[in-house]
């Protein structure tokens, strides 16, 4: 039935190393993870998660600073995270002998969030700071770590202490 | 062993999935960290807001990002009586420097952080042309930086606004969730900044997590919700005006 079958052949040849030549094209230039779970390179998921955070969590802060975590407590700035203030001191975790956090600004940080504003919550406890200090720095009568005023006074009461 | 049909039609799906296999490579084990034990979302709480520019200047130092850009700002929203479909929406250097302290004109006055939706059906994944930008398997939309064009697809498709080209490196950019800090336990820097608990992460596939009990209790929104991107950054507190 098929006695002339070479040119059959000859174009199954070329077929063949056409195929071939694709699937090792494309095995080399697609990322082998491809594809591993969905349309996109597998590996960028680890990629992105390798990254080293930058901030330390307070989590870390606290169990060093444990006399802060004493202060805050009689405050209502307990619930307030450390590097919110201090910002990122995860260098300064890996390496707290050498790598020391900034001095803060008070006049600054603290009217970031306690400048009044009418956008702002009523419940907050807000200050126009012009009028409240006049231009003195926050910290000459507040000590940031436990802000009220009278706070500091029932800290030195004993029974207050614990 | 003649090929009959019978053999061929047994071999050939076998030998499909042999070459998916070895396309696919041996998948990556992260230790301790299992992509289909988490689906991540974040909470809002509005009236918890105070505009304060921590969780914007965080995320910038945290991830990076060049001067002039957000992968998350703060909205100040006012609302005229009567206005309420034109709000007035001000975002000077995405809140990073807090607000300019503003006269009370009446209305309704508020701040409304912003960042990555992270959409279960997200629009901008769906136009990448190279598969550059795709949702893990646990929920968060990522930018493959060794693989982004720049083309800017995705960043005509996002309706949030979420995404810029990076002008160092000309790719994608947005969000992440903070990828690199939740899949080791930690929260996102945003969320770690926070002084009034107005941001929270939270993993939707952890029983545990306190968002479900959020969820059954309070009202929730989501942004832009007819266009069905299944957001998972849910607003709570969230006004009608808010865009």
């Amino acid at each position: 039935m098929f006695r002339d079958i070479e040119h059959l052949i000859r174009l199954a040849v070329v077929m063949a190393i056409v195929l071939i030549g694709f699937i090792v094209l494309r095995s080399a230039v697609v990322p082998r993870s491809f594809g591993q779970y969905g349309h996109y390179r597998g590996a960028a998921i680890a990629e992105v998660a390798a990254r080293a955070p930058v901030f330390a969590g307070h989590e870390v802060c606290e169990a060093c600073h444990a006399e802060v975590v004493e202060q805050k407590k009689v405050g209502r700035h307990v619930v307030i995270p450390c590097e919110t203030c201090h910002a990122a001191q995860g260098r300064h975790a890996d390496d707290p002998a050498s790598v020391k956090p900034e001095k803060l600004d008070t006049a600054v940080l603290c009217a970031r969030c306690h400048e009044r504003n009418s956008a702002k919550p009523k419940s907050f406890p807000q200050v126009v700071s012009a009028e409240h200090s006049s231009g003195l720095a926050c910290d000459t009568c507040h000590q940031p770590h436990r802000p009220k005023i009278e706070a500091q006074a029932e800290l030195k009461r004993p029974e207050a202490r614990r | 062993m003649d090929p009959t049909r019978r053999r061929l039609l047994i071999l050939l799906p076998a030998a499909a999935a042999a070459w998916k296999y070895v396309l696919a490579g041996t998948p990556e084990a992260a230790p301790g960290y299992k992509l289909s034990e988490h689906w991540w979302g974040m909470l809002i709480d509005i009236p918890k807001c105070i505009g304060c520019g921590s969780c914007s200047r965080a995320c910038t130092e945290e991830n990076d990002v060049p001067e002039g850009y957000y992968r998350t700002w703060i909205e100040r929203y006012h609302v005229a009586d009567w206005k309420i479909e034109r709000p007035d929406v001000e975002s000077p250097d995405g809140g990073k420097q807090g607000f300019p302290p503003s006269e009370d004109f009446g209305g309704k006055n508020f701040f409304v952080p912003k960042l990555c939706n992270h959409c279960a059906d997200s629009p901008c994944t769906q136009v990448c042309p190279v598969g550059a930008t795709f949702v893990t398997p646990d929920g968060v939309v990522l930018v493959d930086k060794a693989y982004c064009l720049g083309c800017r697809y995705c960043v005509q498709a996002c309706p949030y606004g979420c995404r810029f080209i990076n002008p160092k490196t000309n790719t994608a950019e947005k969000c992440s969730l903070c990828y690199h800090r939740i899949t080791k336990g930690l929260t996102t820097a945003c969320c770690e900044v926070c002084p009034t608990g107005a941001r929270q992460l939270a993993d939707l596939k952890n029983p545990k997590d306190p968002i479900h009990e959020y969820l059954k209790t309070h009202t929730v929104q989501v942004l832009k919700p007819h266009m069905a991107t299944g957001s998972k950054v849910f607003y709570n507190g969230m006004d009608g005006s808010v865009r």
